[in-house]
């Protein structure tokens, strides 16, 4: 049985208090940072295959902004942190007080680490959060960052999962900032896709029955 | 009336394959470090363009796979229909592009090497299958889209940064 076979509704609900915990902290983190007021949507927990996973990020060929990093520890998995373009301009501006355009050489050396660095903060409250509601420790890589088409970079991310299956489950939760315009589209999202080993340790945890 | 015939693009997802005969295209888009692996007949105007994502079926353990995921079946397979469409072994040419590292970690995880892998793993298949590799763009840090015209033999690559280039 493979285990988007197995998982039930129950299992999602669990993920996405787990996604909503980790968030919450993040969130608030960025709004320290930012000095302004974010909002966060309630995560959504998708079973979902790779294609939908690439329209997810907005599209295969969307040039995205992402912090990658790799999740140790006994619940391995990858997470993101997905900026589209004006997000990632915005906040790269808010941060070194420079305008920058990502696909262009004005996105240098400083802009970059500066994303990079937003990246390890968000994630780090993310994760920090959800150890703690899992009692499972979690040790999260530096993350890396990359300017690239969203189908390219999502797959990255599948690497692991794809050895086992043809698809993922993922926890993505949307950030913006409070009382900004829909139409401007500009928000991050955080994707957490936990390795296929990973699932039993995290039910187990949460006392949540899993037949593996 | 005549009408002079528009070729369709032909799509190609992740961990698929599809075929194109001219005067269609064939296209795959957001390949990072998957390679995107085109097979051409000259003679018969015919390409198959795959989107593989892991070097070797043997990753995946006993399960049932997605045999275009890997480089081993997905190639084994399209050998096999191009044959049954009269296709001659070696009358096939290949271009390939994508194989890159999106990431990098100080840690090294094998899994993130996996694209220079993936490209390694295709180019071995097809020096064993004396199919000659006519062109490629492998490698490096970026993604790319990819398109065939098997009516001119003509990979056209787009990236981010670099526009639009043909090999």
């Amino acid at each position: 049985m493979s285990l988007t076979d197995e998982i039930k509704p129950m299992h999602l609900d669990v993920l996405r208090e787990a996604g909503n915990i980790g968030a919450g902290n993040a969130a608030t983190a960025l709004s320290q940072l930012l000095n302004k007021k974010i909002d966060l949507n309630v995560p959504s927990v998708r079973i979902v295959d790779f294609q939908e996973m690439q329209n997810m990020a907005g599209g295969e060929e969307k040039v995205v902004a992402a912090a990658f990093l790799r999740v140790t520890g006994e619940a391995p998995g990858s997470m993101f942190l997905i900026l589209q373009k004006e997000e990632a301009e915005e906040l790269a501006f808010s941060l070194t007080g420079k305008e920058v355009n990502i696909i262009d050489d004005s996105f240098d050396e400083l802009a970059a680490s500066a994303l990079r660095e937003l990246g390890n903060i968000l994630a780090g409250a993310y994760l920090s959060a959800l150890a703690d509601f899992t009692s499972i420790s979690m040790q999260p890589s530096v993350p890396s960052l990359a300017v690239d088409m969203a189908g390219a970079i999502i797959s990255a991310g599948l690497l692991e999962i794809s050895q086992a299956g043809d698809y993922a489950i993922v926890i993505d939760t949307v950030m913006e900032e409070a009382g900004k315009e829909e139409a401007a589209n500009a928000n991050g999202q955080f994707f957490l896709l936990p390795d296929p080993e990973a699932f039993y340790k995290i039910f187990q945890s949460l006392g949540v029955e899993w037949n593996d | 009336m005549t009408k002079i015939q528009e070729g369709q693009v032909v799509k190609v997802g992740m961990a698929d394959w599809k075929m194109a005969a001219a005067p269609d295209t064939v296209r795959t888009s957001g390949l990072g470090s998957c390679i995107g692996t085109v097979l051409y007949d000259e003679k018969q105007q015919l390409a198959v363009l795959a989107h593989i994502m892991l070097p070797d079926s043997g990753m995946a353990g006993n399960k049932e796979i997605n045999r275009a995921k890997f480089a081993d079946t997905a190639l084994a397979d399209i050998f096999s229909v191009l044959q049954r469409k009269g296709c001659r072994m070696g009358q096939l040419k290949a271009k390939l592009a994508g194989g890159a590292q999106m990431f990098s970690f100080s840690s090294g995880s094998e899994m993130m090497r996996v694209g220079p892998r993936n490209a390694e793993a295709v180019k071995q298949i097809l020096r064993n299958c004396n199919i000659p590799v006519t062109a490629e763009d492998t490698g490096g840090n970026k993604g790319r889209t990819i398109e065939f015209d098997p009516q001119t033999n003509k990979l056209s690559i787009r990236t981010v940064n670099q526009g639009e280039s043909y090999i």
